[in-house]
């Protein structure tokens, strides 16, 4: 199989450009095709000479593919099965909501991290996606040009494929790549906390913390990993970090019917979350087969938002997109494995 | 599971090697801190270098902390950690994690090197009220046969799926579990192993009637 270009940094285009006996400024022009036009062939670089252009199609391929399918929601909501490169599935969606568009994407072919909540986690884990994978998600999504905002909350721990987010995110954010502002990009982790502290150390983009309970017994039997990386300890990494003024920490909480939906909760939340300046966005629980937990009731929803913000803590209501064509992450993709 | 934190590491001189069956290996040094029966630790080959964690093997008062591992040929630390002998020296850092056991009776689920922190909880002292249920391919896999047997006897069950033997159950754990007929739901049930072996087990286990919050996971990541 020949190498993909689509992904690589700068730096690793200029040596493969070298590599291949061609000057090291093919590199900056290999970029400027693959990251601010549109092409979708060696022979569209016109700027390359025609001996670099044979080189490099005899020794590479561009890496981009399209979607192999689609569903549309009534609100507009679109879910995309890309394949992978072990030829499993993975899946992105588009949010249109008004005048912003968020494409969520995948980092991983199935999850490690087993929450029980999470559809993704069932189909064990098949692999983790490159950088170019990645951002093909972005680049060939054929929404694209309306996009303001990238999330990686699709399929997969995307901390638990570090490398590979890290390098996708320096080319969506480098002037040689997208040149995409890293305030627009939101990355979401269970909190696997050294590779939370070199995601901070390493990237700009904001920073999403899966929650779903402030207490330690009932986290653990959501989520495996709080075994290993307690809450209590991302938190006390969070609290340490100086975000600044423009980059944002943020949690995610899922809210399960008569599970994490009680006063204690909001009370817990309240105080384990004091001192730090973030939000929370509240999730519908949308269940998936076989499942002991459930939905809450709107009401529900709607007074524990209202009793955080009460008590200080910036809380929203994700609105629930795309219903009809995905209960939950993982289940299109898992459809898919199961033809 | 990988990890690179602020943790501080120490340096500890290895004083026990051995390939305990293929590609399956132990290596252990001096003990010289307290842990939990069922904790991990990070190691890492040089004082800067990444880590891995790994569930201790060991009792809490054993003299010697142990790790068991499988050798992962593409993987990063276990082809290095293999070729290690008494005498080297090895990066650890301090003992963590919440995969802990009580004396409550409960039922120990494991996979592979999944057996480590169960053993490390027998060897502390808390297998009573308990069975365990471990799963391998080779029979030759089931290390610590004569503790978990002598120990636990009826209520040590081996499922073995490339061998057979008068002893052990023929079959994945999960097969096992699904063919009970009844299992009790007011117990524990703590699982470990890889993400896959616990998600189908944890799903087997729901859909039998025990409540999610008695199901215990700690996968190997």
């Amino acid at each position: 199989m020949q190498e993909k270009l689509f992904g690589k940094t700068l730096e690793e285009l200029k040596a493969l450009s070298l590599n291949l006996g061609l000057p090291s400024f093919t590199g900056r022009q290999l970029c400027e095709w693959l990251y601010k036009k549109e092409v979708s062939s060696f022979e569209q670089m016109t700027n390359l000479s025609k001996k670099a252009r044979a080189l490099l199609s005899e020794n590479h391929e561009l890496g981009l593919q399209l979607p192999v399918e689609e569903q549309v929601s009534v609100d507009g909501t679109k879910k995309y099965l890309f394949t992978a490169a072990n030829g499993k599935f993975i899946e992105t969606a588009y949010i249109p909501d008004g005048k912003r568009s968020t494409v969520c994407v995948s980092s991983q072919v199935g999850c490690k991290m087993g929450c029980l909540f999470c559809m993704t986690g069932k189909q064990g884990f098949q692999g983790n996606l490159t950088a170019g994978e990645i951002l093909n998600q972005y680049r060939s999504l054929p929404e694209r040009k309306e996009l303001t905002n990238i999330v990686y909350m699709g399929m997969g721990e995307p901390l638990d494929n570090l490398s590979e987010v890290l390098l996708s995110l320096e080319v969506l954010t480098a002037e040689w790549g997208f040149s995409l502002s890293p305030r627009r990009i939101t990355v979401s982790t269970i909190g696997i906390t050294p590779a939370m502290l070199e995601f901070l150390n390493r990237s700009e983009a904001h920073l999403a913390i899966s929650l779903h309970t402030p207490f330690d017994e009932e986290r653990r039997k959501l989520m495996p990993i709080q075994q290993v990386y307690p809450l209590k300890e991302v938190l006390k990494e969070i609290r340490s970090w100086d975000f600044g003024r423009q980059r944002r920490v943020s949690f995610e909480y899922i809210l399960f019917r008569d599970y994490n939906d009680s006063a204690a909760h909001v009370n817990e939340l309240s105080r384990i979350l004091h001192g730090i300046r973030c939000r929370i966005n509240l999730i519908r629980f949308h269940p998936i087969p076989d499942t002991p937990l459930e939905s809450p009731d709107e009401s529900t929803l709607e007074a524990f938002r209202n009793k955080l913000n009460a008590k200080g803590i910036t809380t929203t209501i994700r609105a629930s997109r795309g219903q009809d064509i995905w209960a939950a992450c993982g289940l299109l993709s898992t459809k898919r494995l199961q033809k | 599971m990988v990890t690179n934190d602020n943790h501080q590491v120490s340096p500890v001189t290895l004083t026990f090697t051995e390939e305990l069956s293929a590609g399956i290996y132990m290596i252990g040094f001096k003990r010289t801190f307290f842990f939990r029966a069922g904790q991990v630790i990070g190691v890492a080959l040089q004082q800067n270098g990444p880590r891995r964690l790994y569930s201790i093997c060991s009792g809490e008062q054993d003299e010697e902390i142990r790790i068991l591992y499988k050798l992962v040929d593409n993987g990063y630390l276990t082809p290095l950690l293999s070729g290690l002998e008494t005498g080297d020296t090895l990066w650890i850092t301090e003992p963590g994690g919440e995969f802990t056991g009580d004396r409550e009776p409960a039922v120990w689920i494991a996979a592979g090197t999944g057996v480590a922190p169960f053993y490390s909880m027998l060897r502390s002292g808390l297998a009573e009220q308990k069975r365990v249920i471990l799963g391998n391919r080779y029979l030759e896999q089931f290390h610590f046969f004569d503790e978990f047997d002598t120990l636990l006897g009826e209520n040590y069950i081996r499922c073995c799926t490339a061998e057979t033997d008068e002893g052990a159950y023929s079959g994945r754990v999960t097969q096992y579990l699904a063919e009970q007929a009844e299992l009790d739901p007011k117990l524990k049930y703590y699982l470990c192993g890889s993400a896959e072996m616990v998600v189908e087990t944890r799903d087997i286990l729901i859909s039998k009637g025990i409540p999610f919050d008695r199901i215990i996971s700690e996968i190997y990541f």
